[in-house]
């Protein structure tokens, strides 16, 4: 595959099918755009293929000077390979769950999809500082006028609210950006992941980068766009808000903050934590008393996505690695929960919770899908929920013991939220007879519905297959890390054991750990020297 | 020799005064009938000094090669570069002018005959290197323009605007005088060179007063806060046409004469007149952005736009040295077709009388009934508000990285952070278009000139204009260059 310009051409494929939605009425614009994710998909599923796991730090990579001041410089990492992969793969159930329900100006719904999705595909291949920043602010547009134009009823607020935070987010970024590149001398991602800028600069950088990611991913306190842009958006557009915007946060500190400036990350992680504690807790109470689903699930992602940032400052291999796979699962969980708030809302037009109810009774497959979702999204073991959120909480643990306490009552008040929820929508009398009188999924929604329980199970239960690609990077991460890791609370030592029991033990851990429990042990050993010298 | 060879240099100005006393002359024999010939000529008049100009682009001599009637004038790639702008923004008026003034009757002869005029003006004012005669080449033009915002005589408000750019302009031209007189009384020479020369010691105060009021007197051509108020009223009253003029070729001189003052005649003293500029470009960015958002009518929000894209050129200038001016180059020409984009899609946005919408509140839900002209409004104020991938970022790129290579990280980091305020307005003109429901005021049918311009300009500003920036960078680089090469 050396030389050929795959990932060009996976930009490429989305932009030619916008153009071609623009100039198409609707029967015609819906199909272009499910042939050109199709496409997308079968090129990220050969991109895959052709990864080859423990080469090269790199690949497919490509370059060509067309622009001053930046270069068009693509390429991926194991990190950046599965971000793809999870975006090629939730794009075409987008477009699925668009098929009905888009009525009006379809030609440019389904091209500001597909922008969309050559925008994340470039935000994760971009090589080049600035093509990086070029492609993460485009993205404002086309999810600006989905939000604006295909929302609910008070859309116009939340589509400003979206834009002029994530904005005044990035900007700063850009600043940052500029001074790196001429202290640097160079624009090269891979080059300045691995450039010591002065301590000092790290901080005020840090901050800069801090800005925009935390208000993408969103961490609190600054997540108050994302529950308005998710209740206004149409479903695809909240599919893809969950599944792959938020993901540009996190993606930008393991790619940007950690390695780049790995001084300033240790200063700051307990900032990271406090943010993240508040955020589990504050924002998990909140969704307990939400009366409309797509808030809840809102609410429940910024929770989500406050374990996957102490999972990454917690500077160690389970923690980074947890959080790439809490991304990855809430990618392809909250989209699938999204999806099944659209599918019953497609039915009754309404995401409020007491209007439903009983729905086992009349819709039997929509319950067992909604029951796996909900089950992945509390962490059920054998679903993708729990390898992540397992490994994410063990890694913090090993830094800091009481953030890991605070954060894991994420996981119980989790588990209230969304099995309230369940109980309310699915469960209980058939309360209200329209409701009760719904059809069960059609083909088309089984079609969406049977690929995302399908990834789901598979990264509960052989979540090795996500693991493989990423390993070598995340263990040149933690190596980048190792420096400036800051001393934790955690005064982890390795116990005296006796050997058979210790096998025992390791053979537990490899079926819930992910087969990354080695990692725990090496990291114990300089722990626990650390603390017998104190 | 050193007449024929300054004679060669101020080519361009001669073609363009012999040719518009002929048209005059054509134009007093063939009265208003004759109107639509002259634009054409003008045009090709002006495509003639544009071909006339290019070569000098590239021109690798500076300094006195390049310097004509005693040290009066420069040739050099600076003033090519501004002037191939001042020349493609007077030719777009020429062409968008006549199917806006047929509908009442106004189109006069000496329209085109005004527009050639102020680009000789502009073209001085470039090109000047001494304080004379870049005071003829200001009121030159100014003399054009003033009569030209008051062309349609029988509108109330074109005439408003009229008079009120006259009186402004005209206080501005006694400043900038004054300020002109004190800097000869204290350095003892008006030309460029010998100002610099004179200021390279310690700063007396009467020179600091100077350069003050010199500032001042051209902050108000330039349309920059805390001197911009005549700006929304003049580009609101002036007939559209009109508007996109001063929008793009007057902005250009000014601002190129801005340039060449600080940097070639002060540029001794960056010190005494660098604080002045980040005071006014960052006032200017916030007036700009602030005074948007509670517009009504497109024309004056674009006019705030316009003050605000100043204060962001202004910060290239702040740099005070090469990669700055070359950066404020390259927004600058970015600037203009941004504006030939806005302004053009104004002009196209008319009611079925053929009457022109000037109204936001009417161009409710066009992406409805005129898809193309919507989908090209929201390109240009994506761009104008530097969203990426468009190219208005690109302006905004290069300006604050040269801010950030020069150490004004404050001053980027204000800036680029106040134009999050810019971003408000600028999507809620795309909010009106695109999320309201369809108003149906736009009806008009456009010509083909205007279509063919704001298909062009809007293809500059989309993404495939990145692909411009290499040359662009080159050729502004190479005009900062010569800007800066101190003969």
């Amino acid at each position: 595959m050396s030389g050929f310009p795959i990932l060009s051409l996976m930009l490429l494929v989305p932009l030619v099918g916008a153009v071609g939605c623009l100039m198409a009425g609707r029967e015609s614009a819906r199909m272009i755009a499910l042939a050109a994710t199709l496409v997308d998909l079968v090129l990220g599923a050969v991109l895959w293929s052709q990864y080859e796991i423990g080469g090269p730090q790199w690949q497919f990579q490509e370059h060509a000077s067309l622009f001053a001041g930046f270069e068009w410089k693509l390429g991926i990492d194991g990190i950046a390979l599965l971000l793809i992969a999870l975006t090629v793969f939730l794009m075409p159930i987008c477009i699925g769950a668009s098929w009905k329900t888009i009525e009006k100006r379809a030609g440019e719904y389904y091209a500001n999809f597909l922008v969309m999705e050559t925008l994340m595909i470039g935000v994760f291949s971009a090589q080049d500082l600035f093509l990086f920043y070029i492609m993460f602010e485009a993205g404002l547009i086309p999810m600006y006028l989905i939000i604006g134009i295909w929302g609910g009823a008070d859309r116009i607020y939340a589509s400003y609210k979206f834009f002029l935070y994530t904005l005044l987010g990035s900007v700063l970024m850009l600043i940052a950006m500029m001074w790196m590149a001429s202290e640097a001398g160079t624009t090269d991602i891979p080059t300045l992941m691995s450039t010591n800028f002065p301590a000092q600069a790290q901080t005020w950088l840090w901050l800069a980068f801090f800005a925009s990611f935390a208000v993408k991913m969103p961490m609190w306190p600054t997540h108050t766009w994302l529950p308005d842009a998710h209740v206004q958006a149409p479903t695809a557009g909240s599919v893809i808000l969950a599944g792959v915007l938020l993901k540009m946060g996190g993606y930008g500190f393991i790619r940007f903050s950690l390695p780049m400036f790995p001084e300033a990350s240790a200063q700051f992680a307990p900032l990271i934590y406090g943010l993240s504690m508040a955020a589990v807790v504050i924002t998990s109470l909140i969704a307990l008393v939400q009366n409309d689903m797509k808030k809840l699930i809102a609410y429940s992602s910024v929770a989500h996505m406050a374990i996957v940032t102490v999972g990454l400052f917690a500077f160690n291999r389970q923690g980074l690695e947890g959080s790439m796979i809490v991304m990855l699962s809430h990618g392809l969980v909250s989209g699938a929960l999204f999806l099944a708030v659209g599918v019953i809302y497609d039915r009754l037009h309404t995401r409020e919770i007491d209007r439903y109810g009983g729905l086992a009774i009349n819709m039997p497959a929509y319950a067992l899908f909604f029951m796996l979702f909900t089950m992945a999204s509390v962490g059920l073991p054998g679903t993708s929920g729990f390898v992540g959120e397992f490994l994410s909480l063990l890694g913090i643990y090993a830094q800091s013991s009481w953030v890991a306490l605070v954060c894991t009552t994420g996981i119980i008040l989790g588990a209230a939220y969304m099995l309230y929820l369940y109980r309310r929508v699915v469960f209980g009398v058939q309360k209200n007879a329209d409701a009760a009188a719904m059809p069960d999924l059609d083909a088309r929604e089984w079609a969406m519905m049977v690929p995302l329980a399908a990834a789901v199970l598979w990264m509960g239960v052989y979540p090795e297959t996500f693991l493989a690609p990423m390993r070598k990077d995340i263990a040149g991460l933690e190596a980048r890390l190792a420096q400036a890791r800051p001393k934790g609370d955690a005064d982890l030592r390795l116990g005296v054991m006796p050997p058979a029991a210790s096998e025992h033990e390791h053979g537990a851990e490899m079926e819930h750990g992910a087969g990354t429990a080695h990692g725990l042990e090496a990291e114990h050993g300089p722990e626990a020297a650390h603390g017998e010298a104190h | 020799m050193e007449l024929l060879r300054s004679l060669a240099i101020t080519g361009t100005e001669e073609v363009l005064s012999v040719s518009g006393l002929i048209l005059l002359l054509a134009a007093a024999w063939g009265g208003d009938k004759a109107s639509r010939v002259i634009s054409i000529a003008s045009v090709a008049v002006l495509t003639v000094c544009a071909v006339l100009t290019a070569p000098a682009l590239g021109n690798a001599a500076m300094g006195a090669g390049v310097s004509a009637w005693n040290g009066q004038f420069s040739g050099d790639a600076f003033a090519a570069f501004a002037k191939l702008l001042i020349y493609a923004g007077a030719a777009v008026t020429l062409i968008i002018a006549p199917a806006f003034f047929d509908r009442t009757q106004a189109m006069r002869a000496e329209f085109p005959l005004r527009v050639l005029c102020a680009a000789m003006g502009m073209g001085i004012m470039v090109s000047a290197t001494d304080m004379l005669a870049l005071y003829i080449g200001l009121e030159l033009n100014s003399l054009a323009a003033y009569v030209m915002a008051a062309f349609l005589r029988s509108d109330e408000r074109s005439a408003e605007a009229g008079l009120k750019y006259f009186v402004l302009g005209s206080l501005a031209s006694g400043i900038l005088l004054y300020g002109i007189s004190l800097t000869y009384g204290f350095t003892g020479s008006t030309s460029f060179a010998g100002i610099h020369a004179a200021l390279a010691g310690p700063l007396s105060m009467g020179a600091t007063f100077g350069i003050v009021f010199v500032l001042a007197g051209l902050a108000f051509k330039i349309s920059a806060a805390p001197f911009h108020m005549w700006t929304p009223d003049v580009y609101e009253g002036a007939p559209t046409p009109v508007t996109t003029f001063f929008a793009t070729a007057p902005k250009v001189a000014a601002l190129a004469l801005l340039m060449r003052v600080s940097l070639f005649a002060f540029g001794a003293q960056p010190g005494a007149w660098q604080q002045i500029v980040i005071f006014v470009a960052l006032l200017s960015i916030v007036i700009g952005a602030l005074g948007a958002i509670g517009q009504d009518n497109i024309k004056r929000l674009l006019a705030y736009s316009s003050i605000n894209n100043v204060g962001f050129m202004l910060i290239g200038l702040a740099c005070a040295n090469e990669a700055g001016a070359a950066a404020m180059l390259v927004y600058l020409a970015i600037y203009v077709v941004m504006s030939v984009a806005g302004f053009v899609a104004v002009l196209m946005l008319r009611d079925e009388s053929g009457a022109p919408v000037e109204s936001i509140a009417a161009m409710a839900g066009l992406s409805k009934t005129r898809p193309m002209l919507a989908l090209a409004l929201a390109m240009v104020m994506f761009s104008l508000a530097g969203i990426p991938p468009l190219l208005g970022f690109w302006g905004k790129f290069v300006v604050f990285q040269a801010a950030v290579q020069a150490g004004l990280l404050s001053l980027a980091a204000i800036g680029i952070a106040a134009s999050v305020i810019g971003a408000f307005y600028y999507i809620k003109v795309v909010k009106v278009m695109y999320f309201d429901e369809a108003a149906d005021v736009v009806q008009g049918k456009s010509d083909m000139a205007q279509r063919v311009l704001l298909l062009g300009s809007a293809v500059a500003i989309s993404p495939l204009g990145y692909l411009l920036t290499k040359p662009l960078g080159v050729l502004a680089g190479n005009a900062a260059a010569a800007l800066f090469h101190i003969a």
